[in-house]
């Protein structure tokens, strides 16, 4: 069964480049922006399923790091595009239009921000924690749409999307590229955690506090990693979304935002490492579907998760995989 | 800034926090017995005013009106726990919000294929519709202390139902350990549908005296949920007591926030970036009232410790 | 599963764009992106009704047009004018209902070499140093409606208005745009927050102001709420506002509480020239509700267009963007013409709320500006 499923897995991931191949050889380059936005969509579902899944921490707040990382690249690209340094005392910081600048600094500014949200989040636990991490998105959003600095509701338009040295990041396909590399690599690494002795101590954490305790192992800093890391994939995602829209806004910390981002998770199936892949592709591809044939499409799609949760276990995979629990 | 306005605005505060009361109420009535998180509360507040709005508009009455809302929501509520809630209660968390949340998207855009892309009109009575003098040379509307008054006489209400009556001990039981009160004889499934009905009526009615004063509109229910949720956070999850506190002290933070903090901030800023500036923090004010409630007690006010 | 449906949906996309090219010479074809869902659809829905009313009643074939929602969400907006540009490979983009999302897909969109109409927004940087020769506003500069209303203000004598708008960036352009015509000193200042419902706490201090009178922006929801609040709190002030919360759309929701309210407009269903007449009859007759602001937006945007695909091809951007240029058509609102921005050059009007039978409506009381340059078109230079 096992080896189904890790079939499945593979399947599925080799059919994101797959699609934008095809697209590329039929010139339709708005389906490769589709497959990218999957690819970004379901990178911030990855992050989220290292605190939801392995951890067993609901977070209804993760459109907080997302926005992060959005404003990151946001804010750093429109001082590049004005020249005007973000700091000068008392050291001087430039704006900078390097992806690779930029992803660091994302991933730095939504781990420090997980890191606060996380400290205070997690001294509840159950509905508490789904509720204050909620509410502290709730909080960055009014921020960002009161702020004016940055363009308060309006958001920051980014005209010409950020570099990466050798590439032409217009282009779809090689922006594609850059996408699917960055959702590996963290794939990887996810897959690594998940087996790693931090990893297993976290599931343990998840499924008997009381027993990883009494072998020494704390699972509040236990979670408050997991958290943190979490946070940073997700502020990561955000980054990409940002250069993939060449726009951020405020909309990015909606908590509508964080919903859909636990859709992902929960579509494909909660702590399945590829669970995000597939959710984020099959909501993408509603999105697309339902949104030409009605103007209320979303009565369908709230029908349709409707029935996944009530009759789908296990998310997609699991379905199709014919197992209910993933694999600890 | 003068005592009158001063004590107006904390009337205002109190009719807010009156009004989250009735919303908050029924979400931790329904936390408290069934486990149930439930992100469609705010559908119901929204499904209570159109209801109350159609009503209105057809028989020209408000009484009729406030109780159309009150059928409207309990008979939706009921549906929905028939149809779909019931099968969340042994789920975790996770599934509930999910579930719930896809209920949000399919109650709101069901309203906007009904009722249209346009708000809704729906009036308070004629004659409500004048201010009254509050001693003190107070001018405040007549309507707002009527929604007060709804508002405390069902808290007082519902403290009577659960202290006093059979239902109300059932809920306690419910609370306390629900395998033993079906154990007990109590028909389970009957209660909980009368629970969750309960609390969706109270959600309409909310919806139906604030929509009269704002706008009948779909959406109208997802800003009020997210506080409602900040509420009972604040008062302890399940506890009816502490949904009443929350949301006194939601409101007035929020009222009185928005009131004082712009004026603060224009004692050492330029007027208008005050405003701006403070008008900014005072939106937030709620969320770090609530970080700071969860930092003191992570359970809440009135939360269990458990 | 999936790898199929996407093939077969790229496959239905490059056939249909693949015929269009082969049949229509010198059609255009124009991609409209508006908010047809969830809360605000109704200004999407208008635009839409508008813009295919003159589109139907024009009967000019070589018009063709894509309509997508964008939520009100800008992301999405976003992707769908890369798909318009992209699969459905459009010639004109149009539609979009609210600033932000403007800001978010124009810019782009010109840049590669796309006209974009706009029917509602009019953000001031799209007005002034951002100005670009595709990009054409028919409906107003964001701050005009405001700026009317400011002048109206003085010229009743008020001295001390209250004013109040969501905090927000649009919300901050119409309290300067206000104040920009406004010659006396405003009594009280507040921004509110966006999508706030209850106004008790402004209200309590609108009274103890003591102003003369009272100016708001609030658009949507929010301005229903402040109306039937204001209307209770006992606060006896003349009230003057934008006319985004006294449209036809609206103003049935607000009811008795709007009567008599004085709101600017560049349009009013009763202004007497041919075109609004005959538009105001085929849109009641099509749609059977009276059209709006929003959908006098839309026709005027669609005329437009169809004006200029008499005169030139598309292809050519300098003849078809000079043929927009000269705005040679029968604007519902009378005269009309762009300035050296490409904004609208118009006249503003007081309107009243009034009841027609059963009906809330709008008359004309009066013009608050005449051929209306908006404060930006000095920065513009392309």
């Amino acid at each position: 069964m096992i080896q189904r499923e890790t079939l499945i897995n593979w399947a599925l991931f080799a059919l994101l480049p797959a699609t934008a191949l095809i697209a590329l050889w039929m010139d339709e380059p708005f389906i490769i922006t589709l497959a990218t936005k999957v690819a970004i969509l379901a990178l911030a579902g990855v992050g989220l399923n290292i605190a939801l899944g392995l951890g067993g921490l609901v977070s209804l707040g993760h459109a907080a790091f997302f926005g992060i990382g959005g404003y990151a690249m946001g804010i750093l690209a429109s001082h590049a595009q004005s020249y005007a340094p973000l700091m000068q005392t008392p050291v001087l910081i430039e704006g900078t239009t390097s992806m690779p600048v930029i992803w660091l600094v994302a991933i730095l500014a939504s781990a420090l921000a997980a890191l606060a949200i996380g400290a205070l989040s997690l001294r509840t636990t159950g509905v508490y924690f789904i509720m204050i991490t909620l509410a502290f998105g709730q909080m960055l959003y009014y921020f960002a749409i009161s702020w004016p600095a940055y363009g308060g509701e309006d958001g920051l338009s980014i005209y010409v999307r950020n570099g990466f040295p050798g590439l032409n990041t217009l282009d779809p396909i090689q922006f594609f590229a850059v996408a699917f590399v960055v959702l590996a690599a963290v794939l990887f690494f996810a897959g690594r955690l998940a087996r790693a002795p931090f990893g297993l101590a976290l599931a343990a954490a998840r499924q008997n506090p009381e027993r990883v305790e009494t072998v020494g192992l704390a699972p509040y800093r236990l979670r408050l990693v997991a958290f943190v890391l979490s946070g940073a994939v997700t502020g990561l995602a955000g980054a990409l979304f940002a250069d993939l829209n060449r726009f951020v806004s405020p909309t990015m910390f909606s908590w509508q935002m964080s919903g859909e981002i636990m859709i992902f998770v929960i579509l494909g199936g909660v702590g399945r490492l590829f669970g995000p892949v597939a959710g984020a592709a099959l909501f993408i591809l509603l999105e697309h579907v339902l949104g030409g044939l009605s103007d209320y499409w979303h009565v369908y799609l709230g029908g349709l998760l409707l029935l996944v949760v009530l009759f789908a276990r296990g998310g997609m995979i699991g379905l199709a995989a014919g197992r209910e629990v993933a694999h600890d | 800034m003068s005592l009158i306005l001063l004590i107006e605005q904390v009337l205002n505060g109190l009719q807010f926090g009156v009004m989250l009361f009735l919303m908050a109420a029924g979400l931790t009535l329904i936390f408290g017995v069934m486990g149930l998180i439930n992100l469609a509360h705010g559908s119901l507040y929204m499904v209570g005013a159109f209801a109350a709005a159609a009503v209105a508009g057809l028989t020209g009455s408000f009484v009729l009106a406030l109780l159309a809302s009150l059928i409207a929501a309990a008979a939706a509520g009921a549906l929905v726990e028939l149809l779909v809630i019931r099968r969340l209660y042994d789920r975790d968390h996770l599934d509930q919000v999910l579930a719930t949340f896809a209920l949000i998207l399919m109650f709101s855009e069901g309203t906007r294929w009904v009722f249209g892309s346009f708000p809704l009109f729906l009036d308070i009575p004629a004659a409500l519709a004048q201010p009254v003098s509050l001693p003190g040379g107070i001018l405040y509307p007549a309507y707002r202390l009527l929604i007060i008054a709804i508002g405390l006489a069902i808290a007082v209400g519902l403290f009577q139902l659960i202290a006093r009556t059979r239902i109300g001990i059932q809920i306690r039981a419910g609370e306390a350990d629900r395998e033993m009160i079906a154990a007990l004889g109590v028909d389970i499934s009957k209660l909980y549908t009368l629970v969750f009905a309960l609390g969706a009526a109270l959600a309409g009615l909310a919806g139906a005296l604030v929509g009269a004063i704002q706008s009948v509109q779909v959406g109208m229910g997802e800003p009020v949920l997210i506080l409602a949720f900040v509420v009972i956070v604040i008062g302890g999850i399940g506890s009816i007591k502490g949904a009443l506190v929350g949301a006194l002290l939601v409101g007035l933070t929020d009222t009185l926030g928005g009131v004082l903090l712009p004026p603060l901030f224009a004692t050492f800023m330029e007027a208008s970036s005050a405003s701006s500036v403070g008008s900014s923090l005072a939106s937030m004010s709620i969320y770090i009232l609530m970080a700071a409630v969860l930092l003191y007690k992570p359970t809440g006010l009135f939360g269990s410790t458990t | 599963m999936k790898l199929k449906s996407i093939i077969l949906a790229a496959g239905l996309c490059a056939m249909a764009t693949g015929g269009f090219a082969a049949g229509h010479e010198g059609g255009v074809k124009v991609g409209m992106i508006t908010t047809l869902s969830g809360g605000g659809a109704g200004l999407g829905i208008d635009v839409r009704d508008g813009f295919m009313l003159a589109a139907k009643m024009a009967g000019n074939d070589k018009l063709e047009v894509v309509i997508e929602d964008d939520q009100r969400k800008p992301e999405i907006a976003v992707q769908l004018a890369d798909k318009m540009i992209q699969s459905e490979k459009v010639d004109v983009l149009t539609g979009i209902i609210w600033s932000n999302l403007a800001m978010a897909v124009v810019p782009a969109a010109v840049a590669q070499g796309k006209f974009y109409l706009s029917p509602n927004a009019g953000p001031s940087q799209l007005a002034g140093k951002g100005c670009n020769p595709l990009y054409f506003n028919v409906a107003w500069q964001n701050d005009a409606l405001h700026e009317a209303a400011g002048a109206y203000a003085s010229d009743t004598g008020y001295q001390n208005t209250f004013i109040l708008a969501p905090n927000y960036p649009a919300g901050q352009d119409a309290l300067t745009g206000f104040k920009r015509f406004f010659k006396g000193e405003p009594a009280g200042e507040i921004y509110t927050q966006l999508g706030q419902t209850d106004y008790a706490a402004e209200l309590a201090q609108i009274r103890a102001s003591g102003a003369d009178s009272v100016f708001f922006f609030l658009p949507g929801g929010m301005g229903i709420s402040f109306l039937k609040q204001y209307a209770s709190s006992g606060i006896d002030l003349p009230v003057v506002g934008p006319a985004f919360s006294f449209d036809q759309g609206i103003l049935q929701a607000v009811g008795e509480a709007a009567l008599g309210v004085k709101n600017t407009s560049q349009w009013s269903k009763d202004l007497d020239n041919a075109a609004n007449v005959e538009f105001v009859a085929a849109f009641e007759a099509e749609y059977g509700r009276l059209p709006s602001l929003y959908a006098s937006q839309g026709y005027d945007t669609a005329n437009l267009l169809l004006s200029a695909m008499g005169k030139a091809d598309v292809k050519d951007a300098d003849a078809f963007r000079a043929a927009l240029a000269e705005a040679d058509f029968a604007s519902v609102r009378g005269d009309f013409k762009f300035g050296t921005n490409q904004h609208p050059v118009q006249d503003y009007y007081v309107r009243e709320v009034i009841k027609e039978g059963d009906v809330f409506t709008n008359k004309v009381i009066a013009t608050s500006l005449t051929d209306h340059v908006d404060a930006y078109a000095a920065e513009c230079s392309y």
